[in-house]
């Protein structure tokens, strides 16, 4: 059997008293499209602040195609194909959506470091950033400045900057956050059309959308893991029924909420 | 409009923002004119055109990596006594002390660069201010190096290239401090169009988002530090070798916080705006001092806030803008 893409052994975390993960133990496996799902507070975005290096861990490893990289800062694990998008968009607003995808682009084949020479003289840079925006149906509107983007295209955005690293172990905190229901089916589709190379973990609250496009499922409740399996299974737990598919509907309708 | 846009090859797009344009060679040729027009201005204009690189190295690491200093003038300052004490024990040339005192700086800045890298915001501004004060009493204290309160003194300048003498008029001073400024504002220029300046922009837009992307902000803050420190220690050795004289105010907190309200009126993050406020600054300031010299802040204070409420991108970021209104017309 090989290596997990990504793996914890015994994450845990407190603010004072207040315990956000706890004994946290998930493996990934290569290629798979992992929803991560559980009530508001459950501690989902801390659990990947702590994966991808942006919360120091109280105690608890992590391992990346089985190399610790709990000791790593966040920068050397995206080195390392470990990346995130965010829930609320964190991009360039004065940037355009081209220089923002080439910026990445740029660090990643370590351009970035030249500073004698102009941004020109690196074409396939440029045309990789391009031919990604292509890809996320960005390149008509790859000259505009970010903040003049559609919300809609701002959240591929996002998406679109952690491509250019070239993730190995992809982590989507919400990608369809505020985004309205038929574009999100846009957007998952985008996402489930990633190459198989690429691990996919996800948080989403529509259950409809997790059952559609996750292998597998990890619920989590009060900063623990309660329960990980195939979609059918958590379905039917009577457990994750009880805590949280129980207070809202297994397909919820009406106004989606991050 | 969107195919236009989407029909152009995405690098000629990005290449056509490094084109020179027309207002930049304008700009450019004008710089020529005190030479016809203002004669007896010579040394006010290399006056502007040492604070205008000055301006620029601060544009660096403010306007481009987002670094708010308030302690610039300490690279300003070494880089003067540098070149300063280069000639006065007997070393006068010109070129290669713009070089050692660029060095010197640089060495200086690279080695705070290790601290400032770490902050950002209030703390940065006070680690800057707290750096630069340091450096003013040293300067202060070390009076039989520095000259203290008197300045030092004793300093010649050789002839420029061997040949042209260092007049009263200003003529070659002006030249030397143009043609420099001018050499470094290529290299800027051509800085904040690599790949490098890219991520210096990125830094500034968001910092946060960086290491997300598997940016080393801090080894580009250290990198861009470094080069705004070089650029400023030569900034400050043109003005030890044109006016054969370094005084402790070359490294004091006035000038820091006077170099950032020059690039704050100019508009900071655009490359001009350091040298078009230092323009208006300088000439502003010797023409109203010599009136009334203590009416000199309250214009200035006016001009500062006019600035900042009516015009947040500076005054050549409003003329942009009103270009590119016309423009569209």
């Amino acid at each position: 059997m090989t290596a997990p893409a990504l793996a914890t052994r015994g994450l845990a975390k407190a603010f004072g008293s207040l315990v956000v993960a706890n004994d946290i133990e998930i493996e990934l496996p290569k290629g798979v499209r992992y929803a991560l799902i559980g009530p508001n507070g459950a501690g989902k975005t801390t659990l990947i602040n702590l994966i991808t290096g942006m919360l120091q861990p109280g105690a608890g490893r992590i391992f990346l195609d089985d190399t610790d990289i709990t000791a790593l800062p966040p920068e050397q694990r995206v080195r390392r194909g470990l990346v995130r998008t965010y829930q609320i968009n964190s991009l360039f607003p004065h940037l355009t959506a081209l220089e923002s995808v080439t910026l990445a682009v740029c660090e990643r084949t370590r351009a970035a470091r030249i500073w004698w020479r102009q941004l020109n003289a690196y074409p396939h840079e440029i045309e990789e950033a391009h031919d990604i925006l292509v890809a996320l149906k960005l390149g008509a509107v790859c000259h505009r400045l970010t903040r003049e983007l559609a919300y809609g295209q701002q959240r591929l955005l996002e998406i679109a900057l952690a491509l250019a690293t070239r993730p190995k172990v992809l982590l989507l905190d919400e990608p369809a956050a505020g985004v309205p229901r038929e574009e999100s089916q846009e957007l998952f589709a985008v996402i489930a059309g990633l190459s198989s190379d690429i691990t996919v973990l996800f948080i989403e609250h529509d259950m409809e959308l997790v059952f559609r496009f996750a292998s597998r499922i990890i619920v989590m409740v009060g900063g623990r893991v309660l329960m990980q399996g195939p979609p059918h299974e958590i379905a039917n737990d009577p457990q994750v029924r009880s805590v949280y598919l129980g207070k809202a509907p297994l397909v919820p309708h009406g106004p989606r909420h991050g | 409009m969107a195919l236009g846009e989407a029909s152009i090859s995405p690098r000629l797009h990005l290449a056509e923002q490094t084109r020179w344009r027309t207002p930049e060679i304008l700009f450019w040729l004008a710089t020529l004119t005190p030479y016809f027009l203002f004669p007896n201005y010579l040394s006010l204009a290399s006056q502007i055109a040492i604070a205008a690189l000055f301006a620029l190295s601060l544009d660096l690491i403010l306007g481009y990596a987002g670094i708010v200093s308030l302690g610039h003038a300490a690279f300003f300052g070494i880089g003067a006594y540098t070149a300063g004490l280069l000639s006065k024990y007997g070393w006068g040339e010109p070129l290669s002390g713009l070089v050692v005192a660029a060095f010197a700086a640089g060495v200086v800045g690279y080695a705070t660069s290790f601290v400032i890298c770490r902050f950002r915001h209030l703390a940065l501004i006070m680690l800057t201010l707290g750096f630069g004060l340091l450096l003013a009493e040293l300067a202060n204290t070390l009076g039989w190096i520095t000259g203290g309160m008197d300045g030092l003194q004793g300093i010649h300048t050789w002839k420029l290239l061997g040949t042209f003498p260092f007049d009263l008029y200003g003529r070659a001073a002006y030249a030397y401090a143009l043609v420099v400024l001018f050499i470094l504002f290529l290299f800027a220029r051509r800085l904040i169009h690599s790949p490098f300046g890219l991520s210096l922009r990125g830094i500034r837009e968001n910092f946060v988002r960086m290491p997300a992307i598997g940016a080393p902000s801090r080894g580009h803050i250290r990198t861009i530090y470094t080069i705004a420190a070089c650029i400023a220690g030569v900034a400050g050795a043109l003005l030890a070798q044109t006016t054969e004289t370094v005084s402790l105010d070359s490294l004091g907190f006035e000038r820091s916080a006077e170099i950032v309200v020059m690039l704050v009126l100019g508009g900071a993050g655009r490359l001009y705006g350091g040298i078009v406020g230092a323009t208006i600054y300088v000439v502003a300031r010797d023409q109203f001092s010599g009136v009334v010299p203590q009416y000199w802040y309250f214009w200035i204070g006016i001009l500062l806030v006019a600035v900042v409420v009516f015009l947040p991108n500076g005054i050549v970021g409003g003329l942009t803008q009103l270009a590119a209104r016309w423009g569209r017309k």
